[in-house]
């Protein structure tokens, strides 16, 4: 694959990767440290012919972004724990209502304002539930530069795909960092773009949330013939308000089964040192990063490690991370918090005596930390 | 001949769930005769409505069609508006909607002056859910959750959307329909945020406890409430005080509209001049 290599970081390469992905609104609030997103997108979108605003408020900025959706526009915002708080609700009724966007999370410590400038993974749990009621979250997470940047632009795609939110979750050390990335090139981007569907028949036989069991709607923009109804209540095919039982029930379960059904159209991992490996390190973000040097180090002493990093964090790769914690007995969960995708990876591994190193403070682990923990505990 | 609603009604969805009498059904129509004499298609309209007895406003007519969050029309609307700027949104509120949870957005989409309307149905309590006071409530009057008389004071929606910035502010009465007609036409001509207050009655839920049982109760007590601004400017203060001006409160029709403005960051960006301080008339 032709490359191309560009400097900067986490948090502009997210933004570029936006535009290059047909992007065309931004709506948002500053929120540290995921502001520069804003900065660098509010720039390049009036470039393109496109609109980034910053709203009253975060709640404000998703409004406008399901707004600008609907009329059949790929759009973004970014924000921080904080700011996923307040804007739950909305994402919510975008997965109700079915409407596309991707939202960045530059993650930092927590909960409550928590620290602002340092980095945390905190919001792992949260990008699988942020707002009420049942619906499957998709949470993609970037593990170096260049993924700030591919993650974001598969979001795009995924999120046209599926018809609802799609969460990217970088953190402050990704965010911040900054240094070189090995992207793909724009044309090739541009070319892999898959726009959402639309229906092109008559308007009288245009049902938009009228689909298989495991597919999502299809809703043409908004103003082209096509008139239907937006709500975050229940509602029948054409987007209307009903309480009628099977409706209501076949509605909810589509909501879970088109993600759930489509795994394997969703799943993302890495699989680093893993082929002999006798320890497992399981990480991703940043995290990752420092677990990779933890390997060489452990490997240069004799200890075969290897690391699992799902880049898919939601939904998880469950039959893999089974197929690993059932191959190898020692198994290490790093994360920047006190265990929310170990809940995960016991869960789907089925074995509650895996290892977990946290922490909490704001820092990054370093390798050593890893490789030390690996040693004392195993 | 009379008028066809139809066309513009989603019939399936008739009746509407409003209570009998309920004023919403005489906005529904003169908003509906308004949009007619603009001579709007239906696919170039969008209406964006909140939560309560105004949200399920959407729902009935026959555009493209927005049933937002509690409190967020004119957030969901300004990302509509901008990736459309020319095509016609409309915002459908509630006092509580526009006032209490979704006040920041009715304040900001006033500053910001977007081309767009947002219609305030002001019935002075939440009546979909059973009479929960609102910021319109009237101090003294009796509601759910303070039986004992509201102490809140009230909200005059019309000045708050003055004060915020809105280029156009109207207030009607729906006792007045073919006034109410003429000020949605006025506000869908306006160029920028035009913010029409429609006061409209609840007795059920406002009414009941409130010695206003019956509709015409209630709406007697909206007459003698509300005097054309005309009138109303030549009384003393005094005299104001319990009394809500109708008719066009103000109008600015020289103010940027922001769509436009934003037309010239777009410039900017694309290797035209940059803005300045100067471009602009009032410089604080």
């Amino acid at each position: 694959m032709e490359t191309r290599e560009v400097i900067s970081t986490g948090n502009e390469l997210s933004a570029m990767a936006a535009v290059d992905a047909g992007c065309m609104f931004f709506g948002g609030y500053p929120l540290t440290p995921s502001s520069e997103v804003m900065h660098v997108i509010s720039d390049l979108l009036p470039a393109v012919g496109g609109v980034s605003i910053q709203m009253e408020d975060e709640i404000a900025g998703i409004c406008a972004v399901i707004g600008a959706s609907m009329s059949g526009q790929r759009a973004l915002t970014a924000t921080s724990g904080p700011g996923i708080s307040l804007k739950a609700e909305n994402l919510g009724l975008a997965q109700m209502a079915e409407v596309p966007l991707v939202c960045v999370n530059v993650m930092r410590g927590g909960p409550s304002t928590g620290l602002p400038t340092r980095v945390s993974q905190g919001d792992v749990a949260q990008a699988k539930n942020p707002s009420h009621g049942d619906y499957r979250s998709i949470t993609l997470c970037a593990g170096s530069l260049a993924e700030c940047y591919t993650e974001t632009v598969r979001a795009f795609n995924l999120a046209d795909r599926f018809m609802q939110p799609v969460f990217v979750l970088l953190d402050e050390t990704l965010g911040h960092m900054h240094g070189k990335a090995d992207l793909p090139t724009q044309e090739a981007v541009k070319a892999g773009i898959v726009p959402r569907k639309t229906f092109d028949g008559p308007a009288e036989e245009y049902f938009p949330y009228e689909c298989g069991p495991t597919e999502p709607a299809t809703l043409n923009p908004m103003f082209e013939g096509y008139r239907y109804h937006f709500t975050g209540l229940h509602h029948d095919r054409k987007g209307f308000p009903t309480e009628e039982i099977e409706t209501c029930r076949k509605l909810i379960q589509r909501l879970d089964d088109k993600v759930t059904a489509h795994v394997d159209e969703l799943e993302s991992f890495e699989e680093f040192m893993c082929d002999d490996a006798e320890v497992l390190i399981v990480a991703y973000g940043s995290v990752s990063l420092a677990a990779k040097e933890a390997i060489r180090h452990l490997r240069a002493d004799g200890i075969k490690a290897g690391l699992f990093r799902p880049i898919t964090l939601w939904p998880s790769p469950e039959a893999k991370i089974k197929e690993y914690t059932d191959k190898i007995k020692d198994v290490l969960v790093v994360e920047l918090n006190i265990g929310q995708y170990m809940d995960e990876v016991q869960r789907a591994s089925g074995r509650l005596d895996l290892k977990g190193l946290y922490k909490v403070n704001g820092r990054p682990i370093s390798p050593y930390e890893i490789a030390n923990e690996v040693k004392a505990v195993f | 001949m009379a008028f066809n609603y139809n066309q513009y009604l989603r019939m399936e969805k008739m009746p509407t769930l409003w209570c009998w009498g309920c004023g919403d059904g005489v906005i529904l129509k003169a908003f509906i005769r308004a949009v007619e004499k603009m001579g709007w298609t239906q696919d170039e309209v969008c209406v964006v409505s909140g939560i309560g007895c105004s949200g399920r406003f959407s729902s009935y007519v026959d555009f493209n069609t927005i049933h937002t969050t509690h409190g967020r029309t004119v957030a969901y609307a300004t990302g509509v508006k901008l990736a459309n700027p020319d095509k016609h949104v409309i915002c459908v509120a509630g006092d509580g909607d526009a006032l209490a949870i979704g006040g920041n957005h009715t304040i900001h989409g006033c500053r910001r002056n977007i081309d767009m309307t947002m219609i305030v149905i002001n019935n002075f309590i939440y009546g979909l859910t059973n009479s929960q006071t609102s910021p319109t409530t009237p101090q003294g009057m009796w509601t759910v959750t303070q039986k004992a008389g509201n102490i809140d004071p009230t909200f005059d929606a019309s000045a708050l959307a003055i004060a915020a910035g809105a280029s156009f502010v109207a207030r009607e009465n729906i006792t007045a329909p073919k006034k109410l007609e003429k000020v949605f036409v006025k506000a869908f001509e306006h160029k920028g945020f035009s913010f029409v207050e429609a006061l409209s009655n609840c007795h059920i839920n406002l009414g009941r406890k409130n010695k206003m049982v019956s509709a015409m109760d209630n709406l007697n007590w909206i007459d003698n409430i509300t005097m054309p601004k005309a009138k109303y400017d030549k009384l003393t203060e005094e005299e104001q005080l319990n009394l809500l001006p109708t008719g066009i409160l103000h109008q600015n029709e020289n103010a940027d509209e922001y769509c436009e403005l934003y037309g010239r960051i777009q410039a900017a960006h694309q290797g035209g001049a940059k803005i300045t301080q100067d471009d602009f008339e009032k410089k604080i």
